[in-house]
């Protein structure tokens, strides 16, 4: 009995302690989607950044995927326990953005704990891609990639194409992929992931053409698909027709088709920069190309989109919590933790100073290809067609894109007919969207 | 104390009339407290959101009355997701139950081992439905499916990703297979309930095997038959959302999109609150009128053993 009363005494002694000290701490809630080795990353960035300093404890939640962790999200804020920090993919930006009432824009978290936020320090094609029309940066770029064109150099040689010559435009793709499929160095030419976001969003900024009106939607308002122009139906029609006696491979809506280049299947692929990782692991003799342009197109190569994810904040929250995401967003510009983010996980960097320090430590000769993506997207000032495209309801509107190309790739309608109905179904929904 | 009024009520009358007024309503107090919150409560909460428009916040909120309920009937996409689940659903129960009845009878036949293959056809049932997709799905894969590259080498153009009839076939036997065992358990009940003097006096008379499974053992099984066609058109319709969302996501096109999945894409996935919350309202009509036509029509009109 008197062990057990002193034991109990002790207990409660710890308690009020480590609510004392719970008190002392803000505690900073951090909802992410990183799954293994950026998991590693999210653990080791809010470790490093709690033993920075003694005010503030970032607590960072693994909730799924991306769709899972912004349903999360939402969920948890119409029940009035919204997180601090969410991390929503591109695809969701539209959503947080029509949310006005819902998040605080960065900006103003970061100049209302009076932290000087200077914008010219981050890179362009991304700080412009989560900024409001005005300038104001409304969500904080965490992880960003670009798309680019991966080859396997094994079937290059087999197929007699020049092993260090990438294709370079989209004419160039068709003529090796048919080449690679008619040698027999490989039964498939050519696959990609992602046909909304590369062959739609990224062909667009990349060409130069715009998506959609009011800016790809940025600008806001009634926003018109515009992707059934002459240069996306003869590039799309180019895809079916090298689809039908299997040089164009289609794998899946995401980044399904990964796994086809990966088993030796294709030889050319153009997929997320963020994909790396896979294939370096697979051990293939890999190289690393641009995302191909088309020769009809003025301005190209222009730029290309960012994808990925940002970091948004929720509203109606205490100063002192605004605070402590502020001081953690600094601490997460800082050079070295931007190059170690870069480096170890394969997105781009997020500030030009990283970008810089990580070229001179000579990361990009020990890793050639891995500035490729950066290049792309900062190699020309962003133009009204290559910000970015944004819709209240984007993931519904590549919804209906990919089953208009499931059933061109079928064969059961032509290019036009897939991109008209793409754009009428769209439109329709987008101004349903805007009625809610 | 308890048992001893519950044995003079019972000695003392042939109905059982509790004393207390208060305590049976108690005991039954948890169930229908269960009931209310996971049951009434969110269907309440579904018909209250299906007749609102909402954006994913629920900052801004119309009453709309019955207008999602319109659109949704209205919706091409949402007729063809009805045509889709009839064509699941019916291919998945006829198959799941073939199969099952064809495996009972030659179960039932084996004259050794019998117990053994009971058991092993009855383990599938203890995979999860997601699992069972994932199975299918790799199996069955273009790239690295050995079963597709079996097709492949027959000759067959293998696609299910662009393939709808494809997918579908994917789609029922991965849905099938995993009901397989459930339907076997009851079959081979059923099959152990049919009178062997029967069966040895048709075998006498001179009927053959196949002329005395129809004329006998078929019709003997009516009512697990019965059943099994509830209980497996149930599964399709509502249990096989797990298998869609691992095998297809409703593609290609939107040749795979069952009515249950619809509701998830559209809520979840494109973040249209209402028009879900009117599907989901729709499903809960259909559940309810399934469940009325099985226990008017089925529960009265066949007779177990």
């Amino acid at each position: 009995m008197k062990f057990f009363g002193f034991a109990a005494g002790v207990a409660a002694t710890l308690t009020l302690l480590s609510t004392t000290s719970a008190f002392a701490v803000t505690q900073i809630s951090w909802w992410h989607a990183m799954t293994g080795a950026n998991a590693e990353v999210v653990d080791k960035i809010s470790k490093d950044f709690n033993a920075s300093q003694s005010d503030y404890e970032l607590v960072p939640v693994f909730k799924g995927t991306y769709p899972e962790t912004l349903n999360a999200g939402i969920a948890a804020f119409r029940a009035g326990q919204a997180p601090d920090i969410l991390q929503v993919f591109d695809v969701g930006t539209g959503v947080m953005m029509a949310a006005e009432g819902a998040i605080k824009p960065v900006a103003e978290v970061m100049t209302g704990a009076g932290m000087t936020f200077d914008k010219s320090q981050y890179l362009p094609g991304i700080v412009g891609y989560y900024s409001k029309p005005d300038g104001t940066m409304l969500s904080f770029p965490y992880n960003s990639s670009s798309p680019i064109l991966y080859y396997n150099k094994d079937i290059f040689q087999k197929a007699g194409l020049d092993v260090n010559n990438p294709p370079k435009t989209w004419n160039e793709v068709w003529e090796a992929a048919k080449k690679i499929k008619a040698s027999g160095a490989a039964s498939c030419g050519y696959t990609s992931t992602w046909l909304t976001w590369i062959h739609l969003e990224n062909f667009a900024a990349w060409n130069d053409v715009p998506w959609a009106t009011q800016q790809n939607g940025l600008a806001g308002g009634d926003v018109e698909l515009k992707i059934n122009a002459p240069i996306f139906v003869n590039h799309f029609q180019a895809l079916t027709d090298l689809a039908k006696d299997g040089t164009f491979k289609y794998g899946g809506r995401t980044s399904e088709a990964k796994q086809i280049f990966l088993a030796g299947e294709c030889g050319i692929f153009t997929e997320s920069s963020g994909g790396l990782g896979d294939i370096v692991k697979s051990g293939m003799n890999y190289g690393i190309g641009q995302l191909p342009y088309d020769t009809d197109a003025k301005g190209a190569p222009q730029n290309t989109t960012p994808g990925g994810a940002s970091l948004w904040v929720f509203g109606n929250k205490s100063d002192e919590q605004y605070k402590g995401v502020a001081t953690f967003f600094a601490y997460l510009s800082k050079t070295d933790v931007q190059e170690y983010l870069h480096q170890k996980s394969g997105y781009l960097p997020v500030t030009l100073a990283a970008y810089e320090a990580t070229k001179k430590s000579g990361f990009y000769d020990k890793n050639p290809g891995r500035e490729t993506p950066i290049l792309q997207m900062t190699g020309k000032a962003p133009t009204d067609n290559s910000k970015g495209v944004r819709l209240p309801n984007l993931p519904q509107v590549r919804d209906i894109q990919n089953e208009e190309f499931e059933k061109m790739l079928a064969g059961q309608q032509t290019a036009q007919q897939a991109l008209d109905n793409a754009v009428t179904r769209g439109n329709a929904a987008i101004e349903e969207a805007l009625e809610n | 104390m308890g048992d001893s009024w519950i044995a003079r009520e019972i000695s003392l009358s042939p109905r059982i009339v509790f004393p207390n007024k208060i305590l049976p309503y108690l005991l039954v107090a948890p169930q229908l407290a269960i009931t209310l919150v996971f049951f009434y409560w969110p269907a309440g909460q579904a018909l209250y959101q299906s007749m609102l428009r909402q954006d994913p916040f629920g900052l801004r909120t119309r009453f709309v009355w019955f207008a999602n309920f319109r659109k949704v009937l209205a919706d091409p996409a949402y007729l063809n997701s009805i045509h889709v689940t009839v064509v699941f659903s019916l291919a998945t129960a006829i198959v799941a139950m073939g199969v099952a009845l064809l495996l009972a009878v030659m179960v039932e036949k084996a004259v050794r081992g019998k117990g053994l293959y009971r058991t092993l056809l009855i383990w599938p049932y203890a995979v999860a439905p997601a699992i069972a997709g994932m199975l299918w799905l790799f199996l069955f894969n273009p790239s690295i499916g050995s079963l597709a590259y079996l097709l492949r080498s027959l000759g067959i153009a293998w696609d299910p990703l662009l393939n709808g009839t494809h997918a579908m076939i994917l789609l029922v036997s991965a849905a099938a297979w995993k009901q397989i065992s459930y339907n076997f358990l009851f079959f081979v009940a059923g099959l152990q309930a049919v009178p062997k003097t029967l069966i040895e006096a048709a075998a006498m008379d001179g009927a053959g095997e196949t002329k005395r499974f129809w004329t006998i053992v078929f019709p003997l099984l009516a009512p697990t038959t019965f059943f099994l066609l509830v209980v497996n058109t149930v599964y399709a319709l509502f249990d096989t959302f797990g298998i869609v969302h691992a095998v297809t996501g409703g593609g290609p096109g939107k040749t795979t999109e069952t009515l249950v999945y619809k509701v998830y894409n559209d809520g979840f996935v494109n973040l249209i609150l209402g028009d879900s919350a009117a599907q989901s309202v729709i499903l809960m009509a259909i559940v309810i009128a399934l469940t009325a036509i099985q226990f008017r029509y089925v529960e009265r009109k066949v007779h177990y053993g």
